[in-house]
C-alpha cells in the first residue's frame, strides 16, 4: 500500500490559476542507471516546491531538466508564460538558451557551475543582462548593483571576483545573477549545502525574503531536510529516481505516510 | 444557513513502518459547525484533541472520512482536496492557532504579524499599521516591534504569534492551546478578540487546557473519548 | 609534320605559385565568406614558401586573387620597405608577373599587416589583411567547438562583459588592437590587430576587405557597404586613438596614426604609420607631382 494509493488527490477544484510549471511523465536512464522513472510535477505561480531526497534520487537530474540542461528520453515539460508554447524538452539549443535566460534563474550548489570566478561579482549579474541584450553600461551598473543588493551582498564588495568571496557571498552572487532579470521560475540546486550553519541560515532567510518581496515560484531541490521546511510550501519526496511522496510541507514532516519518508523525518528529528 | 463545515466519519491512525503498527487517534467523528459558531473539544490528554484539528487543517492525512468545507465557490472535501487547494484556504479562510510559534531570524516582529495582511494584497504601510495596533492590543511593548521574535520570551513569542494569526478575518479559525502561556491582559485581549470575529460570523473549533478562559464564547462540545491504541498490521 | 607542330608550345599551366585547385578551393571560400559577412570560413591552408605566422594566409588569398595585370602592394606596420612587405611583394610579382607599387591610390590589391592605409580606397581595390588569431572568443571560451556555437547563436554577452570588466578595473576600454567588431549585425570578428584608429575604416567601405589566418585555416571577409561596428556601449562611445594632434617629425603631416619613436634624450617623436604618405607628403613639399588620394580621417576627425 502505498501513499499515493491511500491518499489519492481531486483535482484541484478552487485553484483557478494554472500551473507555472508542469513537467510530466519524464524518464531518464543513464544507461543500466534509471534516473528518473515517470516523475511528474507541478508548481503554481508563487508557490515554493521543495524536492528532496538522498544522493542519486534523481532530484538534481530532474532540476536540471527543469533548467533545460538535460533532456530525458522522454516526457513533456510546459511553462505557462507568455509566448512560451509546447514541450519544451523539444526546443532546439538556441531556443532554450533564450528561454533560461529569459525565464529561469538557477543557483547551484557550486558556484563554480554558476559564475565566472576571475570576473567581477557585478560583471557576472550584469552578464544575465547583456544577454538579455542589455547595452548601456550605466543600466547595467544600476540593475546589478539593484540584484546585489535584494542578495543582501554587500554593494562595496561588488566588483570583487567571486574567488575572493567567501562561500555564502558566492551562493548571494549566484543568486543575484539568477534574479537580475526577474525570471518567472527561480531553481535553486542544494543552495546552501556546505556552508556554515549560520551563513546557511542567512542565505536561507535571503530567500526567503526574497519570496515573500517578489513572490517568486521556486523549485528548491535539498537533501538537507531543514532547508526544505525552511522554504517550501509543497514537498516531493524523491528516492531512486521515482517520487515517493508529494504534500504540503507541515503534512509530510508532521505526518509522512511512506515508510521512507518516514525514516527520513525521523532520522532528521 | 449553510454550515462552514461539516464532517463525516472522520478517522485518523497512523502507520508507523519502522514498528509495523498502526496508532488509532480517532474514528467516526461527525458533526456540523455553522458561522459564528464556538466548538470546544474536550477529553483527557492524549485523546486526539489536537490530532483532529491538524486533521481538519490537513496538517495530518486522515484515514477514512469527510472534512466537506463549504468555501464560497463550493462544496470541498478538504480529506482529499488538493494540496494547491488547501494551500489557498489557508492563506484565505482558515487559520490555526497553536502555541508554537515558527519564528524566521531576522524578521521583525512587526513584519511578522504584517504578513499574512500583506500576502491578502494590503500594502505595505497599512498593513505595518494594522500589525502594530494589534500588537499593542496583545500587549507586546513598543520597543519590541521591531525587534526579532526568535529573541523573545515564549509569552511574548505567542503573544506575536496571536496577533498574526489572528490579524485577518478567517472564516474558519483552529485554535490549538492559544491561552497556554499567556499572561492575563494578553489572555483577555485574545478573547475580546475571538468575540469580535465570532460576531463577524467565524467559525471555531478549539482545544483549551482551561477552558473557563473562553466559557463565554463556547457554542457545543464535543468530547473524544480514547480508542485503544495500537493494532499490529502489515503496513 | 613533326610532334611540335602537332602541339602547343610550352606555356605555364597555372601561375600564382598556387596549383589551381588550391586556388579553386580557396575562391570557393573566398565567395561564401563574401556571402556570410564576417562568418569565419574554414579552408585547406596551403604550403607557401614562407613560415606560418608570417602572413600566410593572407598570402594565399592574395595568390588567389592575383592576375599578371595587378598591381600590388604590401603594408607591414604600415611601411612598404620592411624586409617582411619587400619580400611578399618581391614573391608576388615572381609568380605572377603583378606589378609592384607602394602607392595606395595604385594599387589594385593591398595585402597588409597591422594597418589600413590612410587614403580611402576605391570599389576596384581589395584590401587583404594577415590575421594571426582570427577568434574572437577565443580570450572567453577556450574550447573552440563551443565558440561555434556560439557564433551560431549571435551569443557574444561574454564580449561585451570583457568591455564591461575592462571599464569597471581601468575606467574605461583598455582594447587596443584587434577590437571585436560586429559586422552586418550579426557575427563578431576580429578585425585582424589593426587598431582602432582603423576599425571604422571598414564600416561601409567601398572596397572589399578579406581577413585571413593561414595557421588557423580560417577566411572572413567585409563586402562593400557592410556595417562594422566596434562592440561599445551605448553610453560609452567608442574611441579611436588620441593621434588627431599629432605631427610627423619626418614630413610634417598632422592628423594620422603614428609611430611613436622614443628619442635618446627620453623624449618621443611620432611619424606617420603610414609611410608611403610620408613619402608623398615630403615629395610634394618638395614640389615633385605626388598626387595624394582623399584620406578618411581629415584633421584627425573621421569622416564617414
Amino acid at each position: 500500500m502505498t501513499a499515493t494509493q491511500l491518499h489519492a488527490q481531486l483535482p484541484p477544484q478552487l485553484m483557478t490559476t494554472p500551473p507555472l510549471l508542469t513537467v510530466s511523465g519524464v524518464n531518464r536512464r543513464f544507461g543500466d542507471v534509471v534516473a528518473l522513472h515517470d516523475v511528474s510535477a507541478r508548481v503554481y505561480p508563487g508557490e515554493v516546491l521543495g524536492i528532496v531526497g538522498e544522493s542519486g534520487s534523481g532530484k538534481s537530474t530532474l532540476l536540471r531538466m527543469m533548467n533545460l540542461e538535460d533532456t530525458p528520453d522522454s516526457g513533456d515539460y510546459r511553462l505557462a508564460l507568455p509566448g512560451v508554447t509546447g514541450n519544451l524538452f523539444e526546443l532546439d539549443r538556441f531556443a532554450r538558451r533564450m528561454l533560461c535566460a529569459r525565464h529561469i534563474g538557477i543557483v547551484y550548489q557550486n558556484p563554480h557551475l554558476g559564475l565566472l570566478m576571475k570576473n567581477s561579482s557585478s560583471g557576472n549579474v550584469a552578464e544575465r543582462l547583456l544577454i538579455a541584450g542589455e547595452r548601456s553600461f550605466a543600466t547595467l551598473r544600476s540593475k546589478a548593483r539593484v540584484a546585489l543588493e535584494a542578495s543582501e551582498f554587500p554593494l562595496a564588495r561588488m566588483d570583487a571576483p567571486p574567488i575572493e568571496l567567501s562561500g555564502g557571498m558566492q551562493q548571494r552572487v549566484q543568486l543575484a545573477k539568477a534574479i537580475a532579470l526577474e525570471p518567472a521560475l527561480l531553481l535553486l540546486d542544494e543552495p546552501t549545502t556546505g556552508l556554515d550553519v549560520s551563513v546557511q541560515a542567512l542565505v536561507l532567510d535571503t530567500l526567503k525574503r526574497l519570496q515573500r518581496d517578489r513572490a517568486i515560484t521556486m523549485v528548491i531541490v535539498s537533501h538537507d531536510l531543514g532547508v526544505i521546511r525552511t522554504m517550501a510550501d509543497r514537498v516531493m519526496v524523491m528516492r531512486r529516481g521515482r517520487v515517493v511522496e508529494e504534500g504540503l510541507a507541515d503534512q509530510i514532516f508532521q505526518d509522512p505516510q511512506h515508510e521512507y519518508t518516514q525514516a527520513l523525518v525521523h532520522a532528521k528529528l | 444557513m449553510t454550515p462552514v463545515l461539516t464532517v463525516e466519519g472522520l478517522t485518523k491512525s497512523f502507520d508507523m513502518h519502522h514498528l509495523g503498527q498502526r496508532l488509532h487517534a480517532f474514528s467516526g467523528i461527525s458533526f456540523t459547525l455553522h458561522p459564528g459558531e464556538f466548538l470546544l473539544l474536550k477529553g483527557a490528554n492524549g485523546v486526539g484533541k489536537s490530532t483532529l484539528l491538524r486533521t481538519l487543517y490537513r496538517s495530518y492525512l486522515p484515514r477514512a472520512g469527510h472534512i466537506w468545507y463549504h468555501a464560497p465557490e463550493g462544496r470541498i472535501d478538504l480529506a482529499r482536496a488538493a494540496d494547491v487547494d488547501v494551500a489557498l484556504l489557508r492563506r484565505r479562510e482558515i487559520g490555526f492557532v497553536t502555541q508554537f510559534l515558527i519564528a524566521r531570524p531576522r524578521v521583525a516582529a512587526e513584519e511578522v504579524v504584517a504578513e499574512p495582511l500583506r500576502r491578502a494584497g494590503v500594502a505595505a504601510p497599512e498593513a505595518l499599521e494594522q500589525a502594530r495596533r494589534w500588537l499593542a492590543e496583545f500587549g507586546v511593548k513598543r520597543d519590541l516591534w521591531r525587534a526579532y521574535p526568535t529573541t523573545f520570551s515564549g509569552g511574548e513569542q505567542q503573544k506575536v504569534n496571536l496577533a498574526r494569526a489572528l490579524i485577518l478575518p478567517q472564516r474558519l479559525l483552529l485554535l490549538d492551546e492559544p491561552t497556554a502561556s499567556l499572561d492575563a491582559g494578553a489572555r483577555a485581549a485574545l478573547v475580546r478578540r475571538l468575540d469580535e470575529l465570532k460576531a463577524q460570523g467565524v467559525a471555531m473549533i478549539g482545544v483549551f487546557h482551561h477552558p473557563g478562559d473562553v466559557a463565554g464564547l463556547i457554542d457545543r462540545e464535543i468530547e473524544l473519548t480514547v480508542q485503544e491504541a495500537m493494532d499490529d498490521v502489515a503496513v | 609534320m613533326s610532334l611540335a607542330t602537332l602541339t602547343k608550345p610550352w606555356a605555364a599551366f597555372s601561375y600564382g605559385f598556387l596549383d589551381a585547385s588550391a586556388k579553386r578551393e580557396l575562391r570557393r571560400k573566398m565567395l561564401k565568406a563574401i556571402a556570410v559577412p564576417g562568418c569565419q570560413m574554414p579552408y585547406a591552408s596551403r604550403e607557401v614558401p614562407m613560415a606560418r605566422g608570417w602572413g600566410t594566409g593572407g598570402l594565399q588569398v592574395t595568390l588567389t586573387l592575383l592576375k599578371p595585370t595587378s598591381r600590388v602592394k604590401v603594408i607591414d606596420q604600415g611601411a612598404d620597405d620592411s624586409v617582411n612587405a619587400a619580400s611578399i611583394r618581391k614573391f608576388l610579382h615572381r609568380v605572377s608577373g603583378a606589378t609592384e607599387t607602394w602607392d595606395t591610390l595604385d594599387a589594385t590589391i593591398i595585402q597588409s599587416r597591422h594597418r589600413v592605409p590612410e587614403e580611402r580606397l576605391r570599389d576596384d581595390q581589395i584590401l587583404v589583411l594577415q590575421v594571426p588569431n582570427p577568434e574572437p572568443l577565443r580570450p572567453v571560451e577556450p574550447n573552440m567547438s563551443t565558440a561555434r556555437q556560439m557564433h551560431a547563436d549571435a551569443d557574444y554577452g561574454r564580449l561585451w562583459l570583457v568591455l564591461y570588466e575592462q571599464i569597471v578595473r581601468s575606467g574605461r576600454v583598455m582594447q587596443g588592437a584587434a577590437y571585436p567588431s560586429l559586422v552586418n549585425g550579426r557575427h563578431v570578428m576580429t578585425p585582424s590587430p589593426i587598431p582602432r584608429w582603423d576599425v571604422p575604416k571598414l564600416n561601409m567601405a567601398r572596397h572589399l576587405t578579406f581577413l585571413s589566418a593561414g595557421r588557423e585555416k580560417r577566411l572572413y571577409a567585409v563586402p562593400p557597404f557592410t556595417r562594422v561596428e566596434p562592440l561599445a556601449f551605448s553610453d560609452v562611445p567608442y574611441k579611436v586613438e588620441d593621434h588627431g594632434n599629432l605631427t610627423c617629425s619626418r614630413s610634417g603631416v598632422t592628423g594620422f596614426f603614428m609611430n611613436e619613436i622614443p628619442q635618446e634624450d627620453g623624449s618621443a617623436v611620432h611619424e606617420l604609420s603610414d609611410s608611403h604618405l610620408g613619402i608623398k607628403a615630403i615629395r610634394r613639399a618638395e614640389g615633385e607631382a605626388a598626387p595624394i588620394g582623399a584620406t578618411w580621417y581629415q584633421n584627425g576627425e573621421f569622416r564617414a
